[in-house]
């Protein structure tokens, strides 16, 4: 059976959700606390959401020097999967695992509402369930959620379609739910190149289950349920 | 020795600052209409113990490179003097 790390750092709030979310569909899950130095055998490592370290310094950057995050970055070169939620986002942005940072959010308020996403790039360990330009509303819960990175680093991320989820503009008359933060290009989530890091601001741990009002959320976690190492047979060890 | 080192930490320069947009919008309502180019960003304050100012210096450079600043969306300035 395929396991999977939710780890937890002090502060960390979306853990348990996530953990039923990745058990819901048939995955072992298991927690791993930040000050642990290794995944107890976990095949997909997912860093939830919530407030690390209290947003002290900026949101991410005291949890990303963890010792956790040593085998999170040995995990991540070895090719193996890794998604990162709202702060678990932040987090791998300061840990270089993705390019570019989360900053206050342009409307400098605190945004906690459904917003509509496109799926744009469905070839990652998270999104294969759905279908490319699949549109899907999903909460969003942040202060400092505006991504930002150079011209340059945008340019590749466009160029090498690494923008996996994308805010819908806002248009006049429109009921769906624009960028909630002035993301550059509304940006949602990217990924790295190979697809097997990927970062979101949005939380579909919380939209996993008819009986949160909504599934959309759901293909994530069948995402990561049906992840194969690339070049082996099951289960077959990583290491 | 020991030092007592300043850092200034700032949002880039183009970087949208709301932060500073908002306390300009705030400083104009109270009647300062003359404040413009209004930015917020973060000090700290930190003793270091080094042979000498610029080791002191180097050695907050390695701190905010690491850690008390982001190289993608912050600038910093340090001001050293001898605590």
């Amino acid at each position: 059976m395929l396991k999977v790390a939710v780890l937890r750092f002090p502060g960390s709030n979306c853990d348990m959700d996530t953990l039923r979310a990745v058990e819901r569909v048939g995955a072992d899950g298991c927690f791993v606390w930040h000050r642990d130095t290794d995944l107890k055998g976990a095949d997909v490592v997912v860093l939830p959401g919530g407030f690390s370290f209290g947003d002290y310094l900026r949101s991410g950057a005291i949890a990303r020097f963890s010792p956790i995050m040593q085998a999170v970055q040995r995990h991540a070169a070895a090719g193996g999967p890794v998604l990162g939620i709202c702060n678990g986002f932040q987090i791998l942005c300061e840990a270089h695992l993705l390019p570019g940072a989360l900053m206050r959010n342009a409307g400098l308020t605190f945004v906690s509402k459904p917003v509509d996403v496109i799926v744009e790039r469905t070839q990652t360990a998270f999104t294969s369930a759905y279908a490319p330009g699949e549109r899907l509303r999903l909460p969003v819960a942040h202060g400092d959620g505006r991504y930002v990175a150079s011209d340059d680093t945008l340019r590749i991320l466009e160029a090498e379609g690494r923008v996996v989820l994308r805010y819908v503009e806002q248009t006049e008359g429109s009921p769906l739910q624009p960028n909630p933060n002035g993301s550059a290009n509304h940006i949602a989530g990217i990924c790295n190149a190979a697809g097997t890091v990927v970062g979101i601001m949005p939380h579909p741990e919380r939209v996993a289950d008819a009986l949160l009002g909504s599934r959309d959320g759901l293909g994530f976690f069948t995402s990561l349920a049906a992840w194969q190492p690339r070049g082996s047979v099951s289960n077959a060890p990583t290491r | 020795m020991s030092f007592r080192v300043h850092v200034r930490v700032m949002p880039r320069v183009g970087l949208l600052d709301p932060q500073g947009q908002a306390v300009e919008h705030a400083l104009s309502a109270l009647g300062f209409g003359e404040a413009a180019g209004v930015r917020v960003g973060r000090a700290i304050e930190l003793n270091v113990s080094a042979a000498s100012r610029s080791d002191a210096e180097a050695r907050v450079r390695q701190m905010c490179d690491k850690l008390l600043a982001n190289p993608v969306t912050e600038d910093y300035l340090l001001l050293v003097e001898e605590a």
